[in-house]
């Protein structure tokens, strides 16, 4: 199936969480949060957070800013 | 002590985590800046780029993080990345920043205002950025903010305290710390604002893209502490008179033979 | 709450100053309060001339050639409190009255024909016979009749100001007598008067009903006048902050001493009075200062444009003294018998331009919720 994630397409096997995609981009999910489809969604859950197809999901952290 | 929203920090300057180089010549910069807040953007992760990572860089139980709003053009979107930053950070600080003009960067008052009002109200503890407009100051104030941010001069161009009577007014008045924000070119300005009374500065560039940012960082540090020094001492007052206040000389003096005793 | 520093901190604070504090004050742009310990304080003497000089520049500079003119409306001498000082005390033997609302009305028009746009309604504290309803009432009776309606009675609560903010006062007196704890207890003999902290919070009460101005002061003559002043000045900074909208007065009521009238325990001359005059204004640039007639004609018309800016006129402090100029029950004998006109003619004569009001209430909007602070 596929989702969008952080603008671009991504193809992920079915039955994928949240944290298998964070895995599968060797991101560190402790410095993460997630939306899926505009709702935030918490490290804690990122397991429990099964992806569907269609899915928008953002990955946002912490840059350098002023 | 600074204390802001019930913490207290001992040294008076912020510093910003954008610009540098890489995420160690920041680490060594905010090190040697003595700061203890440090401020931090939230961003999509760039899948082309992933390890770039601040969190890991900087020892969160010494160094306390104020998330910014950057990129917000309303208050709308600095309320949603507020959201995001909570979630991220663990904490409930925020720089509040509404920045609809992408070329000046000038902070929106009214926005601004809207969204204080809301994100106190969700329970954030929250820092404006903001002109430096003494009114719009005190109006925040009583929406719960926990200290003002007024510019110095528009963000990035390195002009200093332009805006001194405003920042001065605003000192005089606030009940809540006033921390001088943006415009901050030189370890020279950051003692004049501290001299003028603010109770903080936040700076960024001017570390950052300096030709060594970490001795650049120290000589913040030693600024921000004299000018605070002098402004706890009680600075003179510049004069063009040799001693105007002497009895002697100086202006004209009104009669007042007619007060009896 | 604001809370007064120790009184005899004060006085140290004030006492430990060196003739360069002085010098240093006279030199700053703001006086903070640490120079003003010092303009109060005896070595500042000598440098009265020079304090004289800068609180006429800084209060011409703020205010312009423009002096601001009331007058007191006495309403009542019933008065619950047993006060050493006034002569509304409770045990004083004298005629006592309350106008009614239609005598109060009458008085108030004498004092409008005579060209009075600003009247300051004050009464003794007795709640039932001058109460809110009554202060109500005839402000409502007033309201279109004069500019400004102040108040100078018992303290109220928030919830109270607000009623007469809407009937159309828009400025509360409240004088806290002395800010000298020991003092304030020893002239207040009985009544709600001697609570010390519910009076030195009232200017916070009103300021939060929405009142555009609030009027602060000490009874001169009860305490060391300087460490009363240092009080007023950090009790009007803390009001500031507290209430960022609203305008702030101080007056300079003076005890003299005087035949079969209470002495004053600390005298205060007029060269005292003058020092705290200029070194108020020297720390606080936009602050009312109010000359009422109690000083003597000679000194207002000295101090005209030095630093006070609103001055009182043909006052009687007797409930009905305007209609029955010979009635007896007054709270104080004034020290200027000068009418308005004449009282305008001295400013005139000085350059300055006599001013009957400075607001009108038909601008006022009453949305208590933007008040908020």
């Amino acid at each position: 199936m596929n989702i969008t994630c952080n603008g671009e397409q991504r193809a992920v096997e079915k039955n994928s969480s949240l944290n298998d995609l964070v895995i599968s981009l060797e991101l560190n999910p402790q410095a993460l949060v997630a939306e899926v489809n505009g709702k935030i969604v918490e490290q804690p859950k990122f397991t429990e957070q099964m992806l569907q197809d269609g899915d928008r999901v953002e990955l946002i952290r912490f840059v350098g800013g002023g | 002590m600074l204390t802001i929203a019930g913490t207290q920090f001992s040294s008076r300057l912020f510093v910003g985590t954008g610009k540098f180089a890489s995420s160690r010549e920041m680490k060594e910069a905010v090190e040697a800046s003595g700061s203890q807040m440090v401020t931090v953007a939230l961003r999509r992760v760039d899948l082309n780029n992933p390890h770039d990572d601040i969190m890991q860089a900087l020892d969160r139980t010494k160094i306390h993080f104020l998330p910014n709003t950057s990129g917000a053009r309303n208050a709308e979107e600095a309320i949603r990345l507020a959201k995001l930053a909570r979630v991220a950070s663990g904490t409930n600080w925020l720089k509040l920043e509404v920045t609809p003009d992408p070329r000046t960067l000038l902070p929106d008052p009214v926005d601004t205002l809207k969204a204080t009002e809301q994100l106190v109200k969700d329970g954030f503890i929250v820092l404006p950025y903001i002109n430096a407009d003494p009114i719009l100051a005190l109006r925040l104030q009583d929406a719960g903010a926990a200290a003002v941010m007024p510019l110095g001069s528009p963000i990035g161009t390195n002009q200093g305290i332009m805006t001194a009577m405003q920042v001065e007014i605003i000192i005089q008045q606030a009940r809540v710390p006033v921390v001088v924000d943006a415009g901050i070119g030189a370890p020279s300005h950051a003692a004049r604002a501290m001299e003028m009374g603010a109770d903080a500065v936040l700076v960024n560039t001017a570390i950052a893209v300096a030709g060594d940012p970490v001795r650049m960082a120290g000589a913040f540090r030693a600024a921000v502490e004299a000018g605070r020094e002098a402004y706890e001492a009680g600075l003179g007052k510049p004069s063009k008179q040799a001693s105007a206040s002497s009895p002697e000389e100086g202006m004209l003096t009104p009669d007042l033979d007619f007060i009896q005793d | 709450m604001f809370t007064v520093p120790d009184f005899a901190h004060l006085q140290q604070w004030i006492i430990r100053s060196t003739e360069d504090d002085v010098r240093r004050a006279l030199d700053r742009e703001h006086v903070d309060i640490h120079d003003l310990a010092a303009l109060l304080s005896p070595r500042a003497e000598k440098y009265l001339p020079q304090m004289a000089a800068r609180s006429s520049r800084i209060t011409l500079q703020r205010f312009g050639h423009v002096t601001q003119l009331y007058a007191p409306l006495y309403l009542s001498n019933l008065c619950v409190n047993r006060c050493a000082y006034c002569g509304f005390s409770a045990g004083n033997r004298i005629p006592r009255r309350t106008l009614t609302l239609n005598e109060a009305e009458q008085e108030a028009m004498i004092l409008h024909e005579r060209g009075f746009q600003h009247i300051l309604l004050v009464t003794g504290e007795a709640p039932k016979a001058a109460g809110v309803d009554y202060l109500e009432e005839l402000a409502l009776r007033l309201r279109d009749r004069f500019a400004a309606l102040s108040i100078e009675v018992q303290p109220l609560e928030q919830a109270e100001y607000e009623r007469l903010f809407r009937a159309g006062v828009t400025a509360v007196a409240v004088y806290q007598e002395t800010y000298d704890r020991a003092i304030y207890q020893q002239v207040h003999l009985a009544g709600r008067k001697c609570d010390y902290d519910y009076r030195l919070d009232t200017p916070a009460r009103a300021a939060a009903a929405g009142m555009r101005e609030i009027g602060i002061g000490s009874l001169l003559g009860l305490a060391d006048w300087r460490a009363e002043g240092l009080a007023l000045a950090l009790h009007l900074q803390w009001l500031r902050k507290q209430f960022w909208r609203t305008s702030f007065a101080i007056s300079f009521p003076r005890l003299r001493p005087a035949a079969g009238e209470f002495q004053p325990l600390a005298p205060v001359s007029e060269k005292n009075l003058s020092q705290l005059i200029f070194a108020l204004r020297l720390f606080d640039h936009n602050v009312g200062l109010l000359l009422s007639t109690r000083e003597e004609e000679r000194f207002r018309n000295g101090m005209i444009g030095l630093g006070p800016t609103r001055y009182s006129a043909g006052s009687c402090t007797a409930p009905g003294g305007y209609s029955q100029p010979d009635i007896e029950g007054e709270q104080f004998s004034v020290g200027d018998h000068r009418n308005l006109a004449e009282v305008s003619d001295a400013l005139i004569a000085k350059g300055f331009d006599p001013v009957y009001k400075d607001w009108d209430k038909e601008f006022q909007v009453f949305n208590l919720e933007s008040l908020s602070s």
